[in-house]
């Protein structure tokens, strides 16, 4: 009898899905104290915004290099709606009356602030979206430019470079973990939708969906709006983490180390956010103890300005040039295993053990195997 | 009309930086197909170079001389270890092979130099100023402009007239029929990534020169609104990157000067939306022959 593969087993997707990370994440967070905290917010974040970029770069094939404009969108909308009409009057001079005067919860707030980014990205997606390949990557970026002029400029709602600050503290743990898991249900939802695959399709050749009947235009606006959307949840969450926001933090930087995440993790699949925003969002913060300068092997290395960039971008020129489908590449395992019902049911029948046990001894017996073997080999004359 | 000499003047100087980059992100476009995110930086390459270059007590002429060739050296050098390996990679693999090693060089010159700003010290000679219609310009203006002309025509009679120049126009037509014809196809790229470098040396030089003080970030900008230049002329024609720079310095230096007060900040989103405009109704950019795709 076929017995499956362990990846398709349910005890094995439940153990190493849902269990491990879980054990990981409660230590992490009880062991780590309040540092640690701030810094796993971050990552669910950071997933939120990789996993909406893979959207539109990965998965239709749309490149844009402008996540961090709808991220700056978000975050300044949402800030706008949550902070208090005393507040936003003493800091931003003459903003609007009727604008002061609405103050919203969080949850409202950050969907208004979704909906109006994901409208203004259908307005300019209706015009960039025309350009293709490396034009549209410069456009986006443009993008980037434009969106932090307005801002900048715009004192009376965004109170200019200054930016905003006095946000409450809304984005705890728990609400990042649910956005973070609702983010990526809905997007495992649309990728295997007919939508989704449509999306695939355009990517994989225009002219043949074109002869499916796939409308070009409207399958790469929709995913591009879809794709503005979350990054504007991940700015309001964002924006709501940090408690002050700027301008200048949502510039060419914020843009490429998103990209650098969605790249890294693996373009073409919704999985490839979790360790591309793992990677980004833990290594710089590992980085940090070094950049000051420290001793290796007695020998002195001195203080590195920049230490994370430099190791960012040659990991980053690595992959491209070794693993150019980042880490998971095309397999959705991890977000498909999270969110199959037949994970928690299996764990509820007798037959998934019974292949459980099969399939691990099955691979102890080929790793023991491949171990003998190889110390024949080394034995020999 | 004083003033609107003197916006023209600025303009003019402006452009002709950006002519001179535009004129790189073409060259090597048309040839390999891609964009050098990176393209950008080597301006950085060539300003620090020459403040090192000058600070080590060398003289100024000898100093621009060598930085230009260490700017070319590093042009090749990128091409060689970054870009050869995915030539025939998709596209978002080049976008962001270029984009890491525009990254990557930024952050090492930051780690080198810290991002500090600098001041370069060029000869007195270049600061002198004298009246042209009641405006004054610089001697470094004359020279800005002096430059970008003759180094416009001698890439265009070097593209046309000699045998290289010939090679590069076949290359670009047609890849696989240049290569039959026993054309070195890695030659001809090593080629435009030298012609492209030296210009964006000169054009770094001159704008830090200008301006005086540098620092590790000056590049990017410079090299995103050179490439936006190209695109309004239309990737792969000389003449279109040259009026494209022309055109996007006008856009920025009068719609800072002329639109009126408030809206007069937004200067750099208004020149995009000029470039988004011109790509709807022109997608192949105002000299741009329609017989290529864009993408």
């Amino acid at each position: 009898m076929e017995r499956p593969k362990l990846t398709d087993n349910p005890l094995f997707r439940f153990l190493t899905v849902v269990l491990l990370p879980a054990v990981l994440l409660i230590i992490l967070r009880t062991a780590g104290g309040s540092y640690y905290e701030s810094v796993l917010i971050l990552f669910f974040i950071n997933v939120i915004l990789a996993a909406s970029l893979n959207l539109t770069n990965g998965i239709t094939g749309i490149f844009s290099l402008g996540h961090a404009a709808f991220m700056a969108l978000g975050a300044y909308i949402s800030s706008i709606l949550t902070l208090s009409e005393k507040m936003k009057q003493t800091m931003v001079s003459n903003m609007p009356e009727w604008l002061a005067k609405i103050q919203l919860p969080f949850v409202p707030a950050v969907l208004t602030a979704a909906v109006i980014t994901m409208l203004i990205a259908g307005l300019i997606g209706l015009a960039i979206l025309r350009a293709k390949g490396h034009y549209l990557a410069v456009i986006t970026l443009g993008m980037v430019i434009v969106i932090k002029s307005v801002l900048d400029n715009a004192s009376n709602l965004t109170n200019g470079s200054r930016g905003l600050s006095g946000m409450a503290k809304y984005s705890t743990l728990p609400v990042v973990i649910i956005a973070a898991l609702l983010t990526l249900y809905i997007l495992y939802r649309i990728r295997i939708s007919a939508f989704g695959r449509s999306m695939v399709a355009l990517r994989e050749d225009e002219d043949a969906a074109a002869s499916l009947g796939i409308s070009y235009r409207s399958i790469r606006l929709l995913s591009f709006m879809v794709s503005t959307f979350f990054a504007a949840v991940g700015g309001a969450l964002w924006a709501h983490l940090q408690r002050t926001i700027a301008p200048s933090l949502f510039y060419f930087n914020e843009t490429f180390v998103i990209l650098e995440m969605s790249v890294l993790g693996g373009m073409a699949s919704l999985s490839g956010a979790i360790p591309g925003a793992a990677i980004l969002t833990f290594l710089p913060q590992i980085l940090a103890n070094f950049s000051t300068g420290f001793t290796i092997f007695g020998v002195q290395i001195p203080q590195i300005n920049g230490l994370t960039n430099i190791v960012m971008s040659i990991l980053f020129i690595v992959t491209i040039i070794f693993r150019k489908q980042g880490v998971v590449g095309n397999s959705e395992y991890i977000v498909s295993s999270l969110f199959d019902p037949k994970t928690y049911t299996g764990l509820f029948k007798k037959k998934t053990y019974e292949d459980f046990a099969f399939a691990f001894r099955r691979k102890q017996r080929s790793t023991a195997r491949r171990l003998n073997k190889q110390t024949m080999e080394g034995e020999g004359p | 009309m004083e003033f609107f000499t003197a916006q023209l003047i600025s303009a003019v100087k402006l452009g002709s930086i950006y002519a001179l980059v535009a004129i790189g992100y073409s060259i090597v476009y048309s040839i390999m197909g891609m964009i050098n995110f990176a393209h950008g930086e080597l301006l950085m390459i060539a300003t620090f170079s020459l403040w090192l270059l000058l600070s080590a007590g060398v003289p100024f002429a000898v100093a621009v001389v060598l930085a230009v060739i260490i700017t070319a050296v590093f042009g090749i050098l990128i091409e060689r270890i970054a870009y050869r390996s995915i030539r025939n990679a998709g596209e978002s693999t080049q976008i962001i092979t270029s984009l890491a090693v525009s990254i990557f060089l930024e952050a090492l010159c930051q780690a080198i130099f810290n991002s500090s700003s600098k001041a370069l010290i060029i000869p007195d000679v270049f600061s002198q100023t004298f009246k042209v219609l009641g405006v004054t310009v610089s001697v470094i203006d004359v020279v800005t402009l002096a430059c970008t002309a003759a180094l416009t025509v001698a890439v265009v009679l070097f593209i046309r007239h000699t045998r290289v120049g010939k090679a590069m126009r076949a290359v670009a037509d047609n890849q696989e029929a240049a290569n039959l014809m026993g054309i070195n196809k890695d030659r001809i790229i090593t080629t435009a990534f030298v012609i492209g470098s030296v210009l964006a040396a000169v054009a770094g030089i001159l704008y830090s020169g200008k301006y005086t003080s540098f620092s590790n970030d000056m590049g990017f900008m410079l090299g995103v609104k050179a490439f936006i230049a190209a695109v309004l002329g239309g990737l792969g024609s000389l003449t279109g990157a040259v009026a494209g720079g022309y055109i996007m310095a006008l856009l920025e230096v009068f719609f800072s000067g002329y639109l009126p007060q408030g809206i007069g900040s937004y200067q750099t989103a208004f020149t995009f939306l000029v470039l988004i405009l011109v790509l709807l109704i022109r997608p192949n950019g105002l000299f741009g022959s329609s017989a290529r795709e864009r993408s």
